[in-house]
């Protein structure tokens, strides 16, 4: 649906250099980095706010390098001062519409409002709105555009945890409406929660485009190993214990339990290293997850050791050197891991 | 920001001191000019024929120069707050020139080039439109050394517009001719709004130029200059107290609408 080839871009100081990507129909894709990195300059060479130096995008086929902005039918989303602030909310969502007919102006407003649940704040004034109302007005806007492309530049980095999961969620529905999504982050939890691919994006560069298990489980680089400080990472299906607080999520064989409130289904778990205590027999204590398996590895870590376990899929245990001689851990000795319920974080 | 009347610090106290005087060496004069007229002679100049026929001679001639001027004034306005170009920093300059050249030399220089001799002398009097003694040349005059009020106002409005919502715009699909509208425009209205009244004010009250183009018919501040020359200051006094008078009255009100908005 979406390519750009071999995007090259001057601004100030910053380059892009040879962004090359393609985005089908239907797609979300979520462009990681650290700030600084030229993310946003990506958006809005997207968008053609930013005229590039070399490379062509195409859109559904047609080249629209030089093409118009307002020509482009892309819609962008910022983190905040999107809305236009002299105009009221329905103002706002009707800007694009160009129907002369009132009637039919209404019609398409409250049919976006009512997609992103704000139809009570059509009155509203921007400014008297919370964080997550506004970007869904924003949201909204971009739909009554008739848009089915939206480049959310960072839309959830100034909101509240709630807020975020409740726009997140309603991310997912527009995405799954046939909205077709690229957002730039760099919260790689936002990243793993909403995207079916992901690209790193470092000094100006996507040096790696993938799958979220792809990426976090076999990053590319030091880079985004490092940025993303993540080794175990596995993508599963979550469901309710009865009579118990606990979830049960299931990977490749492995039933893990997790200390969450995210609804059953398919879902994405991950747990830092350093919650994995490892010993030579089973932990009796508050932990809920206990597994047998065979060291694979010992690397040296920033800070202490990175034992990797073989337990039927891969999981990396951080410990100190200390600890390792103390229960004598070697390159192929049968071990336990252990972690609790609540040391596991669940994405959905 | 501390109320001053909490902070009762030296600088304070000495900062409020030097502004009171400041305040005082504003008001001192007019009140002075108030106290000394006579509720007769008042009566007597607002009854003028003369003086009504000046004071709203310039009023109108202010108004119609500040109006068509904003044609030209606003779009320039958005082009020095948006874009960069070659020599901007000398389009910039060339717009104050009006304000620090003596008015009467900026006179004769608009008198160079509405003579009949000159081209838009010529053209204008192909159209039956006269410069020279007529109010076009008086609504010339008050645009010329005012206009730096509105072009500089308008442009500060438009920079302090976020670049952002304009492109924004663009990407619903509006063109840059809405965008300017419905957008710019709206959000940079005060201080456009501030220029037109400063231009508005400041057209009004010029003496120096518009002698030069038209000493008749006569702008209220030729008026009080011709009675002060020929009667003396006791017959000038109450035409200035009139006109000034408008003008506050306008302005306050402006200001007053503006506020509440």
């Amino acid at each position: 649906m979406l390519t750009l080839d071999n995007i090259s871009l001057q601004a100030g100081n910053f380059e892009l250099k040879n962004i090359s990507f393609n985005v089908e129909k239907g797609d979300y894709f979520v462009i990681l980095g650290i700030s600084g990195v030229g993310k946003s300059l990506l958006l809005e060479s997207i968008a053609g706010l930013l005229k590039t130096n070399s490379g062509e995008i195409f859109l559904r086929g047609k080249n629209i390098t030089e093409e118009k902005i307002q020509k482009r039918n892309i819609s962008i989303v910022y983190q905040d001062a999107d809305l236009f602030p002299h105009m009221s909310v329905y103002e706002n969502i009707a800007y694009p519409l160009k129907s002369k007919k009132e009637k039919e102006i209404k019609e398409k407003v409250l049919n976006a409002a009512e997609q992103v649940g704000i139809t009570d704040k059509l009155n509203r004034k921007p400014e008297t709105l919370s964080g997550g109302e506004y970007q869904r007005v924003a949201l909204a806007r971009s739909l009554a555009a008739g848009n089915d492309i939206f480049l959310l530049d960072e839309p959830l980095s100034s909101l509240d945890s709630k807020s975020k999961s409740e726009l997140r969620a309603l991310l997912r529905k527009l995405n799954r409406s046939g909205i077709t999504i690229i957002h730039v982050t760099h919260d790689y939890e936002e990243a793993i929660s909403l995207a079916n691919k992901i690209g790193i994006m470092e000094n100006g560069k996507l040096v790696h485009i993938a799958s979220p298990v792809e990426i976090f489980k076999h990053p590319k680089s030091e880079f985004v190993a490092h940025f993303t400080g993540i080794k175990n990472f596995f993508r599963g299906e979550l469901k309710t214990i009865q009579v118990s607080d606990l979830k049960e999520f299931s990977s490749n064989g492995l039933k893990i339990f997790c200390l969450t409130d995210v609804e059953d289904g398919e879902a994405f778990l991950m747990i830092q290293p350093d919650e994995i205590s490892i010993s030579n027999q089973v932990e009796i204590g508050s932990a809920r997850n206990h597994f047998k398996g065979k060291i694979t590895d010992i690397a040296p870590a920033k800070l202490g050791l990175e034992i990797y376990v073989d337990i039927g899929c891969e999981m990396v245990a951080l410990i100190s050197s200390d600890a390792r001689k103390s229960i004598g851990l070697e390159i192929g000795k049968e071990v336990w891991i252990n972690f609790k319920a609540s040391s596991c974080k669940i994405y959905n | 920001m501390t109320s001053i009347f909490k902070n009762k610090s030296l600088l304070n106290l000495v900062f409020t001191f030097l502004g009171g005087v400041l305040l005082l060496f504003i008001i001192a004069p007019l009140a002075g000019m108030y106290l000394n007229t006579s509720i007769g002679s008042l009566k007597e100049a607002v009854g003028s024929e003369e003086v009504r026929n000046s004071v709203w001679l310039s009023l109108w001639t202010s108004m119609a120069g500040t109006i068509l001027f904003s044609f030209l004034a606003i779009p320039l306005a958005y082009l020095l707050a948006r874009k960069n170009f070659p020599l901007k920093s000398v389009v910039n300059g060339i717009i104050d020139i009006p304000i620090i050249i003596p008015h009467s030399a900026a006179g004769i220089a608009i008198l160079g080039i509405l003579t009949r001799d000159s081209l838009l002398g010529r053209t204008g009097e192909l159209f039956g439109i006269k410069f020279i003694g007529n109010p076009a040349g008086i609504i010339l005059a008050m645009a010329f050394v005012s206009i730096p009020f509105l072009i500089n106002a308008a442009r500060d409005g438009f920079a302090a517009v976020p670049e952002r919502l304009e492109k924004i715009a663009l990407t619903l699909g509006a063109s840059p001719i809405r965008v300017f509208f419905t957008i710019s425009l709206p959000l940079a209205w005060r201080s456009v709004l501030s220029g037109f009244i400063l231009m508005w004010a400041r057209g009004m009250s010029e003496f120096g130029a518009v002698i030069i183009i038209a000493y008749n018919p006569q702008t209220a501040p030729v008026l009080i200059f011709e009675r002060f020359t020929s009667y003396g200051l006791k017959y000038s006094v109450p035409a200035a107290v009139v006109f000034v008078s408008v003008c506050l009255i306008i302005f306050v009100a402006l200001r007053l609408i503006k506020k509440k908005d």
